[in-house]
């Protein structure tokens, strides 16, 4: 049985070019950026021009780029690193109700270290009102920090008016752009962007990198602590292999962005089409401001985990917010966030698609996924 | 050392359940429902994301014991709700309601070839279900409760509250 991978948010396969880019940089050009030989300049290099390569993709400068291990190291920094460094101007932070977990954990973290953290609402779509924004900063407030585009729901927040608001109030504006990096057009000029994350394996990269850019003149407090590299920022040995993949990935997103988002957008609406056919079905998200690639529904009376596993057993993979799938046991926050009730949420199913997805593997889902839901609410004693 | 060192097979599907639960969860057994049954047995909570309805036919054997002569479930909820649902429809069907009450949650557990720590809880619905079931089908019948039965009964309806409780907070 061929497998359909339609789980691209999670993660996504390193493209060829992206492998064939990294290959060099494991066992020739090996060295140590840190290293004054000719071993280490060489890697150094290979990381100077592609953290240029990144700066370019957001029209930031190249000596705003810190790389870090992975997205959440990148969040843990800038919120743990703007708080811990500007605590003597105020000890408030805002953040949205459906941020990625590394956020909410390190919020939750900061207020175990004394500092006060508001959690913006959300309207049904999992959008954030600027409005909120303006009426949560006080004086005290050092940062904002809201999700560019909800890796669950797709949503993409109004973050240029979000960047304005902050910046006319003088607070930090942090966005994680872990799902849209790479994906849709960023400007961190134009959209009033102090500090962003962004993710090497969400777009074809290896696995192992990330980067923080952090706009000039911002005091940020390491969370690694060593031995200089990265501006003093993020002490560690460069990981040249994977940061050289991360600017290929990012070149060839670049380059590909428009053609490839008007396809999956086509395919995306396609899918939402003719899903929605299904009773009892519904669309978690927004329905214009999203993704091209995601798509999140709910079937009522319909347990997620079942769902995903049963398309698991047809060959295909896909994701759920479901309680049952969680090692917490309890329903995705997003979901909650967005009215949903925990019944509901336990029912979702998240399809994301990538730069492999055919137009023949989304019809063979919409092929199975009726039967299944069928299926499972067979079952059931709900709904039927 | 080396060549004695077990191989590891990870299922394709989900390292996290056993060939077994999946296979019943693929093709579970006795779902459904019993037109007109002796009791059935409703556990669980939609909120929490397990539901399991139990229903139970008791009928007399030749040496006049009262037997599950049929057994069926509906189960909302993940894949070791449904596999555990399934399991202890093919445990119990057959036997006399005292042999059915002594099936604990570690034999529905070690015929599911092991479940993960995590959804242990589904092995306890399953046999809370079935104890329902039984309480109702006394309840019905207007008889005195077997011994034990009524102290397991009011210990889930117990239990059931406690969790609808914790729950509430999701809703926050």
């Amino acid at each position: 049985m061929k497998r359909i991978y339609l789980d691209y948010a999670a993660t996504t396969p390193v493209d060829k070019r992206v492998a064939k880019e990294m290959e060099p940089y494991f066992a020739v050009e090996f060295g140590n950026t840190m290293s004054l030989h000719s071993f280490g300049q060489t890697a150094k290099i290979a990381l100077e021009n592609s953290r240029q390569v990144l700066a370019d993709m957001i029209n930031a400068d190249l000596n705003e780029i810190i790389f870090t291990g992975s997205a959440t190291e990148s969040n843990n920094l800038a919120l743990k690193g703007v708080a811990l460094a500007n605590k003597n101007k105020g000890n408030h932070i805002i953040i949205s109700s459906i941020e990625h977990p590394c956020i909410m954990e390190s919020a939750k973290w900061l207020e175990k270290q004394g500092f006060k953290v508001t959690r913006l609402p959300v309207d049904k779509y999992g959008m954030v009102n600027p409005e909120d924004v303006k009426k949560a900063i006080t004086d005290k407030t050092i940062l904002v920090s809201v999700i560019h585009a909800s890796n669950e729901i797709g949503t993409i927040q109004p973050i240029a008016e979000i960047g304005k608001i902050c910046r006319e109030a003088k607070v930090y504006f942090h966005t994680d752009a872990s799902q849209s990096f790479g994906k849709e057009k960023i400007d961190v000029e134009k959209m009033n962007i102090d500090l962003l994350t962004a993710s090497s394996h969400k777009i074809y990269g290896p696995k192992g990198a990330g980067l923080l850019y952090a706009k000039k003149g911002i005091i940020l407090e390491p969370v690694l602590h060593g031995g200089g590299q990265e501006n003093g920022l993020r002490g560690s040995t460069v990981n040249v292999p994977a940061i050289v993949g991360f600017a290929k990935a990012g070149e060839i997103c670049q380059k590909e962005m428009a053609k490839e988002s008007k396809r999956l957008s086509k395919l995306r609406n396609k899918l939402i089409k003719e899903v929605l056919k299904i009773k009892s079905s519904h669309l978690n998200g927004h329905p214009k401001n999203r993704l091209a690639n995601n798509v999140n529904f709910s079937f009522d009376f319909v347990e997620g985990e079942s769902l995903l596993m049963q398309l698991d057993m047809d060959g295909i993979a896909c994701s759920t917010g479901s309680a049952c799938s969680s090692f917490k046991l309890e329903p995705s926050h997003v979901l909650l966030a967005t009215g949903l009730r925990p019944e509901q949420a336990h029912g979702s199913l998240r399809v994301s698609l990538g730069r492999f997805t055919t137009e023949k593997e989304i019809n063979q889902l919409i092929k199975v996924l009726p039967k299944i839901v069928q299926k499972i609410r067979a079952i059931s004693p709900y709904g039927k | 050392m080396a060549n004695k060192t077990k191989k590891t097979i990870i299922n394709t599907c989900s390292s996290l359940y056993t060939p077994k639960v999946l296979e019943t969860f693929k093709n579970p057994h006795n779902y459904g429902k019993i037109k007109n049954p002796s009791g059935v047995g409703k556990v669980g909570n939609i909120v929490c994301g397990d539901v399991m309805w139990l229903y139970i036919k008791i009928a007399e054997n030749k040496k006049g014991e009262e037997v599950i002569k049929d057994i069926k479930f509906e189960t909302f909820g993940c894949v070791a709700a449904i596999s555990t649902s399934s399991i202890i429809t093919d445990l119990v069907k057959g036997k006399t309601i005292s042999d059915a009450l002594k099936v604990t949650k570690d034999n529905v557990i070690e015929s599911l070839g092991g479940l993960p720590k995590v959804k242990y809880h589904c092995s306890v619905l399953a046999v809370d279900a079935l104890v329902e079931a039984v309480y109702d089908y006394y309840l019905n019948q207007g008889r005195d409760f077997p011994k034990g039965l009524l102290e397991r009964h009011k210990i889930i309806k117990k239990d059931k509250e406690t969790i609808e409780k914790r729950y509430e907070n999701w809703k926050e």
